[in-house]
């Protein structure tokens, strides 16, 4: 079975402020780690190689430094990755990003399942994993948090809804997308780690994947961000004093007078 | 190919920008700001700029024959027959956003038995309403869906179709969007028409809560947006004023019939489906007594819990109580949880990364118990309680329960 996992780089840390001086924006720009949803992914891939044999591709769009997060994702299990990277991808929201990763998949051949974390910190828009399969043609579901059963040609899985659950057969090649229930990642091993700095790793730019200018990055991106600020603040909060017993009593007619 | 311009005589190379970009793009080199490779384009930086020198060029390949599309539509996800109650209020919203550009509000509707729900759509703000009925649609399926509502769209051309941020719409929604190509936006918390172009301007948090991105489609339809429940506002339901009014209402009603797919094979086969007892979903709880770290030991679980129950509350709680077992998933608030807007929320032992925040901003009232004065949960409370939330609950359980005793007699 050949799996591909899309994996996404997202900065470790959601942190912005405002600088009250210049009433501008600052961001604390630490380094970027791996989606931590892409982790659960990458786990379910090598946990089915290891269960059917075949191959484990990890793929991003991303930028350069991204090569750092994809030999991880070697060290972890994975046998290849590819990277597509060019200034011509930047901008690209989520229309613009599955139309890309579906050209670099379609490139890896005959993939039989694409695995995807079921959203990404940072933009938690939860989108390209249902975008990414109709850019492909092929099923999905969101949300899996257990495969119980898979063979070359189909897997029984099971998927949060906010019913319950759902029992799903899924004809291949088709995506998921995974939730955090689904498996317990692994750490790099030492020889994995080995592995993952000489892996097989590719990077492809819009010209090899033959990419319509008009569908990549920004100029592809049918949405735009016209406009940011900062989530204004609540009026002051009220403060309630006091030793604990008296706080507890008027909280508690608080509570009455609120519901 | 789109581009990160920077003024050269606006530029003073004071460096905000290098700061503000969380992808290392921007340098400082001769005193004017240099960008390389590793941008994104995401905008950051030319909000922060002082001096307006850094703008992005959007280079355009043209987008499709707008002029061709009109109305609001709101897709009504139902489950068993039943409407939820976030397609109420996305119509609410659709009904604001149809008057101000004077167009009509539809509400499509699919399911299995459905035609008895038909008039609450009327009732709470739609025009029209178009549905189709199969028993095939009893289950909510991507698949099928997504063909009816390509072919709707085909036919009719809206301008606008709003979801509900549910489990389905937020897999159902992306697939349209990609099949027709058009732009979609998650999780909006504001919709509005813009007075000048007539755009819809969708606003949802960025970069994980506490900066606020408005986002426009402006070459493609239809806009596409999903909205959490409990975001939005329901209106009050109405009921027609005479039967003449119920008849012409039902007269805007379009039947859409089942055809079978001949050419698209279904992939995607449901063996089962269980329905857990309803959970209480914490994302429509009314009351939730929430825990954090701060409550220090898994111990003290019991109190959070039994507090909860003495005022009829769901029990939240942060990630890090997730992540160290004292509690389940499904209890989790905040940005990779649920996000919540009950009426009342009262944190213990919460600090309030950024992250939670974005799951609360909803709340109604907030009062947070922590034992740093200093806590940024209290920049988002409405009541600021510094002290040890242990044994403020504790004090608060004797309260509730000498109370309940005394009533019980």
């Amino acid at each position: 079975m050949k799996i591909a996992v899309c994996i996404k780089q997202v900065p470790s840390t959601n942190e912005v402020s405002m600088d009250p001086a210049t009433n501008t924006i600052i961001r604390d720009s630490r380094q970027s780690v791996t989606n931590p949803f892409d982790t659960y992914a990458l786990e379910q891939a090598v946990q089915l190689k290891e269960k059917l044999g075949g191959e484990v591709v990890a793929i991003s769009m991303g930028i350069p430094g991204t090569e750092r997060l994809l030999r991880d994702a070697e060290s972890r299990g994975a046998d290849k990755a590819v990277l597509l990277t060019d200034r011509e991808f930047a901008g690209a929201d989520t229309l613009a990003t599955s139309y890309t990763l579906a050209l670099g998949i379609k490139q890896l051949g005959d993939v039989d399942l694409i695995l995807c974390g079921k959203m990404a910190v940072d933009g938690d828009t939860a989108q390209i994993g249902p975008e990414l399969a109709e850019q492909l043609g092929i099923p999905h579901a969101t949300d899996v948090c257990e495969i119980m059963e898979a063979g070359p040609k189909q897997i029984l899985c099971r998927k949060n809804t906010d019913w319950g659950t759902m029992v799903l057969r899924i004809q291949l090649p088709a995506l998921l997308t995974v939730s955090k229930d689904i498996n317990l990642p692994r750490l790099p091993s030492i020889p994995g780690v080995l592995f993952g700095l000489t892996a097989p790793f590719e990077i492809k730019d819009a010209i090899t994947l033959e990419a319509d200018p008009g569908r990549i990055g920004l100029t592809g991106s049918p949405t735009q961000v016209v406009n940011t600020y900062v989530m204004q603040r609540r009026s002051e909060a009220q403060s309630i004093e006091g030793e604990p017993a008296s706080q507890a009593d008027k909280i508690k007619k608080l509570i009455k007078e609120l519901l | 190919m789109s581009k990160l311009k920077i003024d050269p005589k606006k530029c003073t190379g004071c460096g905000v920008c290098v700061r503000s970009c969380s992808f290392n793009a921007l340098q400082i080199e001769d005193n004017i700001a240099k960008v390389n490779d590793d941008c994104t384009l995401c905008g950051i930086c030319t909000e922060s700029c002082p001096f307006d020198a850094i703008r992005i060029e959007k280079e355009s390949f043209g987008g499709m024959d707008i002029s061709l599309y009109s109305g609001v539509w709101v897709f009504a996800e139902q489950h068993r027959g039943e409407i939820l109650q976030v397609v109420y209020e996305l119509l609410g919203k659709g009904k604001e956003l149809s008057e101000k550009k004077r167009c009509l509000l539809t509400a499509v509707l699919f399911g299995e038995d459905i035609k008895a729900e038909i008039p609450k759509l009327f009732a709470y703000g739609a025009d029209r309403v178009i549905y189709c009925e199969n028993p095939v649609l009893r289950t909510n399926l991507e698949e099928d869906q997504t063909r009816l509502l390509e072919q709707l769209i085909a036919d009719h051309k809206p301008e606008i179709i709003l979801f509900g941020a549910t489990g389905f719409g937020r897999s159902l929604a992306p697939r349209i969007a990609a099949r027709v190509g058009t732009g979609l936006t998650a999780d909006c918390t504001q919709l509005d028409i813009d007075p000048e172009s007539g755009v819809l301007l969708q606003t949802r948090p960025a970069f994980g809560g506490n900066l606020m991105a408005t986002i426009i489609c402006p070459e493609h339809r239809p806009q596409m947006a999903t909205v959490r429940p409990g975001v939005m506002l329901a209106k009050d339901p109405e009921v027609p004023a005479d039967e003449a009014d119920a008849d012409r209402k039902t007269q805007e009603v379009i039947a859409l019939p089942w055809i079978d797919s001949a050419s698209e094979k279904q992939g995607i086969e449901v063996l089962q489906e269980i329905l857990s007892k309803r959970t209480n979903n914490i994302a429509d709880a009314e009351i939730i007594v929430s825990a954090g770290r701060g409550i220090g030991s898994q111990k003290n679980m019991i109190l959070v819990k039994r507090l909860a129950e003495l005022i009829g509350a769901r029990v939240g709680v942060s990630r890090p109580l997730v992540d160290i077992g004292w509690s389940e998933y499904k209890n989790q608030i905040g940005q990779t949880g649920s996000s919540v807007s009950p009426k009342l929320l009262i944190t213990c032992g919460i600090s309030g990364s950024v992250q939670h925040l974005a799951g609360i901003g909803n709340a109604q009232t907030i009062i947070a118990i922590n034992s740093d004065p200093d806590a940024a949960i209290f920049s988002v409370a409405d009541y600021k309680v510094v002290g040890d939330c242990i044994e403020i609950l504790k004090k608060l359980i004797t309260a509730f329960e000498e109370e309940e005793t005394r009533v019980g007699r």
